[in-house]
């Protein structure tokens, strides 16, 4: 059994941390700082923040908050959200920012991929994927953007091993019908991704326990994108750990 | 003591700025050859490729300064790309010269595993630091603060093999094969893992490397 990364996912917006359910609904959660260094603390491997609203606004406001978190926490932070040049990456990376985390400006200009790659290395340019069921093509998934409002037409196993190939270093697979509902992960879709690319795939979307998490890692999963679990308390880091441990899953000791 | 980040162009500065000031250590980020000869203790940093990061060196003319200083006895501390560049060569692109201030070469990670499963390349995750070139502890070196075992972050496609078993200082294990985790020879430390990024283990080998003299 391979070793498997536990990330935090904090959606932002505006300076509030958010959650909803399949990417509706947004409740006020608080000062995403304050939860990223809990977080920090409670030993999560990688933090990742998205900009939920960036896109529909073409820029991204996470800079401040990155700044702040890099100050004392002293792990991985992925950055996603109205990212749509070198130049936005630049910009968030001298803020502190190790990998971006790129999905509408990928969609519609997938050359930017291997820009960003050739830029800062492929390990800095994480391809956002956000799954969806199709309804027209049975057991295949279409590729969502701006923030789970518009189609693109890709399929998600074809665009991931595109991505691959443009450059990315890593995957970050969403399913958009799992998202936020707490009741487990699309494992058909970690399968399907995980078996044709040969870069990590971090995958989120439906985690409500950590045997939900156990499920991915059997399933393929590279990493896990954790949000409304420890958003709301219902288990910490340390408590996801452990359940991951009992069902035989190796993790980070902090 | 004063850390001295060298700034090429190519990283990301801050957080090695942050965990150093996090430590109480004042740092100097610069791209100029006479902070790199008056530094009492340097680091490298680096992401990227080796050859946009050798070719940043060369264009601010810091190669020289950079191996006089290693080979003077300053602390030099490589971290990721920096702590690749430190060896002969790398065959990242093609065939590029590095520093040369630990003999050996920079080579792909294999794409399957020792059991010929396929592997991930990159390979990005916390792995456990393992005495290596002989050593069942760290004691005396700059992990002296880590008991083996302890975990760090890597993020990265290329390894260093080093030419000589001696300059191995930690091995981490991925896909069943030692890869080199941290290189040293004389005053001059390479990590392929992040320690500003792995959390209180990188802090303490941080703060260990301030100690070195």
């Amino acid at each position: 059994m391979k070793k498997l990364r536990l990330i935090a996912r904090l959606d932002v917006k505006d300076e509030n941390l958010v959650k909803g359910i399949q990417l509706e609904g947004l409740r006020k959660l608080g000062n995403p700082n304050d939860f990223a260094k809990r977080y920090y603390e409670q030993g999560i491997d990688e933090l990742l923040y998205i900009d939920i609203v960036a896109s529909l606004y073409n820029r991204n406001n996470l800079s401040d908050i990155v700044r702040k978190t890099v100050d004392e926490v002293f792990i991985p932070v992925c950055v996603g959200g109205g990212l749509r040049s070198v130049e936005d990456v630049r910009a968030i990376l001298a803020a502190g920012a190790d990998k971006v985390a790129i999905n509408t400006a990928a969609i519609k200009r997938p050359a930017l991929i291997t820009e960003v790659a050739e830029a800062f290395g492929s390990q800095c340019m994480v391809l956002s994927i956000q799954a969806k069921r199709s309804r027209t093509w049975p057991g295949r998934w279409e590729a969502y953007y701006d923030n789970g409002r518009a189609h693109s037409g890709y399929d998600v196993v074809e665009w991931a091993k595109r991505g691959a190939a443009l450059g990315a270093g890593e995957i970050l697979l969403t399913s958009v019908d799992c998202e936020g509902l707490q009741s487990g992960m699309d494992l058909e879709l970690i399968r399907a991704v995980t078996d044709a690319v040969s870069v990590p795939v971090i995958c989120g979307g439906g985690v409500g326990c950590g045997d939900d998490i156990a499920d991915a890692a059997n399933a393929g999963a590279d990493a896990v994108a954790c949000a409304a679990v420890l958003h709301y308390n219902k288990e910490s880091v340390a408590e996801l750990k452990d359940d991951l441990r009992a069902d035989g899953v190796e993790v980070r000791c902090v | 003591m004063k850390v001295t980040i060298v700034n090429y162009g190519l990283s990301n500065l801050l957080s090695v700025q942050h965990a150093f000031a996090h430590l109480g250590a004042e740092t100097l980020t610069t791209g100029d050859a006479q902070d790199i000869l008056r530094a009492d203790a340097l680091v490298l940093p680096g992401v990227g490729a080796f050859r946009d990061g050798m070719a940043g060196l060369a264009r601010l003319g810091l190669v020289e300064p950079l191996r006089q200083k290693a080979q003077s006895g300053t602390p030099l501390l490589g971290i990721c790309l920096g702590m690749q560049m430190l060896f002969d060569e790398s065959e990242e692109f093609g065939h590029y010269a590095g520093l040369g201030l630990i003999p050996g070469r920079v080579v792909r990670l294999p794409d399957t595993a020792a059991d010929g499963t396929p592997q991930r390349v990159p390979h990005v995750n916390w792995d456990p630091l393992l005495p290596a070139g002989g050593r069942t502890d760290f004691s005396g070196t700059p992990l002296a603060l880590l008991r083996p075992g302890e975990e760090c972050y890597f993020i990265h496609s290329y390894e260093a093999k080093p030419a000589n078993d001696a300059d191995r200082l930690a091995d981490t294990p991925y896909g069943g094969r030692p890869v080199c985790a941290a290189a040293m020879r004389g005053s001059v430390l390479g990590c392929q893992f992040h320690p500003e990024k792995s959390g209180t283990v990188g802090l303490r080998i941080l703060q260990q490397f301030l100690q070195m003299r």
